[in-house]
């Protein structure tokens, strides 16, 4: 069971603005970018207009070293989505950024069964269309 | 301050494609609950609800002919608020805003069957969301996690890493309350099922098997809260509303949030652990008290989660507490959804666990724990939730 992404005309895809835009153009360049607190360095995500440590607007991004560990996973089965109903049984991850913030995600070479909570794994921007480029995992 | 009682219970047959309106259902829902209490519909003053409510309060207020409605109130969020609404009302009476305030949900949900176009009337709600994500969706459906049952897969999943709980545990309770829904009449699931049944099951999302899912129907159901002198004077008598809580924990629907926020359960005080505690305080009893509890589960992954933070057991410990046998009628010291719950009596956003804490606590119900004196009912633990603690009236 290996994971595959949809194709570019069936994927749901981020029509985002103002700070999300911003961590979706970064994964255009290949960058895995958190915004971070220029106050306190408190990291944060999704995208928010403050720092809930320190109240701090001033804010900053943060390229992520892109490695982690699996805080979760699953094996979906139907019903899903549309554009992922071709392959299912397929898996969903949470992955922990090392930085300390959560993601959900999908594992490109890894079949779910044979992972547990806490393997370690490693960002992999994976291009859809010039559009959109998903932050997957494999492990590491 | 005055001290609120449930004065009245009403709820629609449950099934599905039952071809009704929602203002149809909500008014069959809350005259039976009138009447229930002895009580005209046209003097209810209040009405509590969800958010994703689609009967509206002016709708109501002329189609039952309300005399003065004094009092509006909605809460979050889905099945997370099915005890919050209870508070809500309950909050009203006793600071003295309301006299005969309603509480009430009433959902038409089959797939095939929609009476308006808003998300939240009929099939669901996930799979309507389109292929341009403007908000929180973008950080979940790029990724094929849409549904319900995939956020709370990942959430037991998570659980079971961190605990060693085993996906059996959430079957089990899965079984005990399709036991508890083969007794009773009103349930849609009338056949039991064994864990070898569990094991059969198609998976939707592992851990998470068709028959740990809530069902997907049409009903309604309504309580009336009013005063406990009030109640005391009406038919039906007085189940006093001991105590409730809301907390304004994460969602499922934003699982960065949901994991960066529980990461510490168990280390630093969070979401339901802080909340049991504020509400056992005030009531000034503790969980060991409670006789009989409901427990709101989109999905049965949740009864465990839920016991833990409220401090049935202890954390981690939730699964172990339903191999016990603990929460299975009527043998276990703590009987869990006694009339079905989601997967076995109907799925109303968890609304219908309320009057089943009523009927326990006046001795009516179809599995009836004997003796009970307190009973505890709370949302789904996955959602900005709240919970209530009622009583027989002394
Ligand atoms: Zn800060």
């Amino acid at each position: 069971m290996t994971f595959s992404v949809p194709s570019p005309d069936a994927i749901p895809r981020p029509d985002p603005s103002g700070a999300d835009a911003e961590f979706w153009s970064a994964l255009r360049d290949g960058e895995l970018r958190f915004e971070r607190c220029a106050a306190c360095g408190t990291l944060r995500h999704p995208p928010r207009p403050v720092c809930a440590h320190c109240g701090s607007r001033a804010t900053e991004w943060v390229t992520s070293a892109g490695s982690g560990e699996v805080w979760s996973f699953t094996v979906i089965h139907a019903p899903t989505l549309p554009a992922f109903i071709d392959q299912v049984p397929y898996g969903a991850v949470v992955v922990r950024l090392d930085e300390g913030v959560f993601v959900v995600s999908n594992l490109l070479d890894c079949p779910v069964d044979e992972l547990t909570v806490g393997d370690r794994v490693e960002l992999v921007p994976t291009r859809v269309d010039d559009e959109l480029t998903l932050p997957l995992f494999r492990r590491a | 301050m005055r001290t609120a009682a449930v004065a009245g219970i009403g709820q629609t047959r449950f099934a599905k494609n039952m071809g009704r309106t929602e203002l149809d259902l909500a008014v069959e829902a809350i005259g039976a609950a009138c009447s229930d209490a002895g009580v005209e519909p046209r003097t209810v003053d209040g009405f509590v609800s969800f958010h994703v409510e689609q009967v509206s309060e002016v709708d109501l207020v002329t189609t039952l002919g309300i005399d003065e409605l004094r009092y509006m109130a909605r809460t979050p969020s889905g099945g997370g608020g099915a005890a919050s609404i209870l508070g809500l009302a309950a909050m009203a009476v006793e600071h003295g805003t309301a006299e005969q305030v309603i509480v009430f949900r009433a959902r038409n949900r089959s797939k095939a069957a929609s009476y308006g176009s808003d998300p939240n009337q009929g099939g669901r709600p996930w799979a309507k969301s389109g292929s341009r994500l403007r908000d929180f969706r973008q950080w979940h459906h790029p990724f094929g996690v849409a549904a319900p049952a995939h956020e709370m897969a990942l959430i037991g999943r998570r659980h079971m890493g961190v605990y060693g709980t085993r996906a059996e545990h959430f079957g089990m309770q899965a079984v005990a309350q399709r036991f508890h829904a083969s007794r009773n009449p009103d349930a849609i699931m009338r056949d039991p099922i064994t864990l070898d049944d569990w094991y059969a099951a198609r998976p939707i999302a592992e851990p998470i098997r068709l028959v740990d899912c809530s069902l997907e129907n049409d009903g309604a159901v309504a309580l009336l809260v009013t005063t406990v002198e009030r109640a005391r004077d009406l038919q039906a008598g007085a189940i006093p509303v001991l105590g409730h809580v809301q907390l304004g924990a994460p969602i499922h629907t934003e699982l960065s949030d949901f994991f960066a926020t529980t990461a510490a359960y168990g280390e630093h005080d969070s979401g339901a652990v802080v909340a049991g505690r504020r509400l056992f305080g005030r009531a000034g009893i503790t969980p060991a008290d409670v006789d009989v509890a409901m427990v709101v589960e989109p999905f049965s992954l949740t009864v465990p989660l839920a016991l833990e933070q409220y401090g049935f057991c202890g954390m981690g410990e939730g699964g172990p507490f339903i191999e016990s046998g603990a929460t299975r009628w009527p043998d276990g010291g703590l009987p869990v959804n006694t009339h079905g719950g989601s997967n076995g009596e109907a799925f109303v956003h968890g609304v219908n666990h309320l009057p089943e804490a009523v009927r326990q606590l006046r001795g009516t119900a179809v599995n009836q724990v004997e003796g009970a004196e307190v009973a505890f009912a709370c949302g789904a633990i996955t959602d900005p939730s709240g919970a209530v603690l009622l009583g027989v009236d002394r």
